[in-house]
């Protein structure tokens, strides 16, 4: 009886601010770590491996396209980085000196936009954004994730751990709960996969489109009925950086193709 | 009321942990709630269909029921399909209600419960995601799911 006397005490306390992430949490093994991919059907596999039938292919000749155009008031992207940038999103997120916080992909881009370009920032999720992202995602296809979360990416990472360690929504699930505890199990119609991001911008099936790979937190975070951040948040940012690491060495993989 | 004040609310409602919990704890009894939450008895085809229907109970993402009609059932949580023979009305009734009172920790999710939770939908905020009858009706449903159930 005792522990549910203390299990009362505990509800009763007020901890608005922080909910506490969870204490010594598992980790999977570094041998373990295998990318989203290997959960999908061999079809949808083969949609992704091949480039002419993967529709997120569009997205990433659009991005081409758009990287060679000079917008209204600056130069097109392609002046600048006539070499390409094979590798880069490998890389992201990362601290940027100059904003002086974490970018991912989106944020670096548009950064661009901003201070070389002197355009005005694209949406988050505008067909531009996402083209131009998966465009340079694509040309680290292959290339192993390897982010690095020293220095002061470090706090950031953190936030970005904590986030996925916290129970939250009605559900009172966290990340970890579903993609590190129990993943290869079934969920539904779904094999849970390690949640990581490798594979994004990705072309999901369920939404008959190109997404970052906020939208998907998002649809994990509604998934268990808690209130998805915006997109772009910064901790949003945090939990990519923490996914990242997680994943350090997996393949990239965008455009993927997922359920 | 002062401004200060609806923020206080705000910030009250939005987290949820202030919300006395909806069980007492002089209600459970070992690790059983033995009276049941409503004065109707629950009825055994509503819980099946909480039991299986995406928008209500849906327990079947990470259950399964062996002869229910619903494809891909989850195996994230135990098999249900002889769970009666397991556990009492009054240990279903604490489980579905509230796993964590039972097992600190537990993935499964608590369907009667509101007090202490965090960065809850706005949608749902202050509700528990089922009512004290439907968590009746599926107690009703699974306490029949035995080797010698009478609807087996
Ligand atoms: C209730 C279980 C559950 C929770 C909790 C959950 N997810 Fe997911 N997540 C899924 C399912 C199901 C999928 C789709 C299948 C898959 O890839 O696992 C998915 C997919 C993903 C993917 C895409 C993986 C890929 O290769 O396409 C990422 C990344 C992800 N989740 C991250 C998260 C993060 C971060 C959180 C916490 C904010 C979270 N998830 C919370 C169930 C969950
Ligand atoms: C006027 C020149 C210029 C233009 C135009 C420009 N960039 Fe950049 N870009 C840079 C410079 C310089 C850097 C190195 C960081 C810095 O100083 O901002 C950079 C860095 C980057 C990086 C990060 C590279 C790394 O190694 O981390 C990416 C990705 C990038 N740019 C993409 C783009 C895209 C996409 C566009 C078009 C929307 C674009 N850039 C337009 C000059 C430019
Ligand atoms: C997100 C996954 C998930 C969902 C959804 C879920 N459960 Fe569970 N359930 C579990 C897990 C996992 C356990 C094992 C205890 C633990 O570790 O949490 C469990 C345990 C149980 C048990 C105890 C079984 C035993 O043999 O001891 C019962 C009864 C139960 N769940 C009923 C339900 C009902 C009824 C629903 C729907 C209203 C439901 N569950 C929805 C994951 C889930």
């Amino acid at each position: 009886m005792k522990r549910f006397a203390g299990a009362t005490l505990i509800a009763l306390i007020p901890a608005c601010s922080a909910p506490p992430a969870a204490e010594n949490a598992t980790e999977i093994a570094a041998e373990d770590i295998v990318s989203g991919s290997i959960f999908l059907t061999a079809e949808t596999r083969d949609l992704q491996e091949d480039n002419f039938a993967n529709p997120g292919y569009l997205w990433v000749d659009r991005g081409e396209a758009l990287f060679s155009k000079a917008p209204a008031s600056g130069e097109a992207c392609i002046t600048c980085h006539e070499a390409g940038l094979s590798g880069v999103a490998a890389t992201y997120p990362a601290y940027d000196e100059k904003a002086g916080r974490v970018l991912n992909l989106e944020g670096r881009i548009n950064q661009c936009r901003v201070t070389h370009q002197s355009e005005p920032a694209w949406e988050y999720e505008s067909e531009e954004l996402l083209s131009v992202t998966a465009f340079v995602a694509n040309q680290s296809l292959g290339a192993p994730v390897s982010v690095d979360v020293s220095g002061p990416a470090q706090d950031i990472y953190e936030a970005g751990r904590d986030y996925f360690q916290t129970r939250r929504g009605q559900f009172n699930l966290s990340c970890q709960q579903c993609h590190t505890e129990n993943w290869g199990k079934r969920l539904r119609g779904d094999t849970l996969s390690q949640g990581h991001g490798n594979g994004f911008p990705a072309y999901r099936l369920e939404w008959e489109s190109l997404g970052s790979l906020h939208r998907r937190l998002r649809d994990c975070d509604l998934g268990v009925r808690a209130e998805p951040l915006p997109y772009g948040d910064p901790l949003y940012v945090a939990v990519e950086l923490f996914l990242a690491a997680r994943s350090n060495g997996l393949e990239m993989e965008s455009p993927a193709v997922r359920r | 009321m002062s401004r200060v004040g609806i923020l206080a609310v705000l910030i009250i409602s939005a987290c949820g942990a202030q919300e006395a919990p909806l069980i007492r704890a002089n209600t459970i009894l070992g690790d059983a709630i033995t009276q049941p939450l409503t004065e109707t008895a629950g009825d055994t085809i509503r819980g099946e269909q909480l039991f299986v229907s995406r928008n209500e109970g849906h327990c079947i993402l990470c259950h399964q029921v062996d002869g229910l009609d619903a494809e891909f059932q989850g195996d994230v949580g135990p098999d249900l399909t002889l769970v009666g023979d397991r556990l009492s009305a009054g240990q279903l009734r604490l489980r579905i209600a509230d796993y964590q009172l039972v097992q600190p920790g537990a993935l499964m999710p608590s369907y009667y419960r509101i007090h202490d939770l965090h960065q809850v939908g706005e949608a749902y905020s202050g509700e528990s995601v089922l009512s004290a009858q439907q968590v009746e009706d599926i107690v009703a449903y699974l306490v029949e799911r035995r080797a010698s159930g009478d609807d087996a």
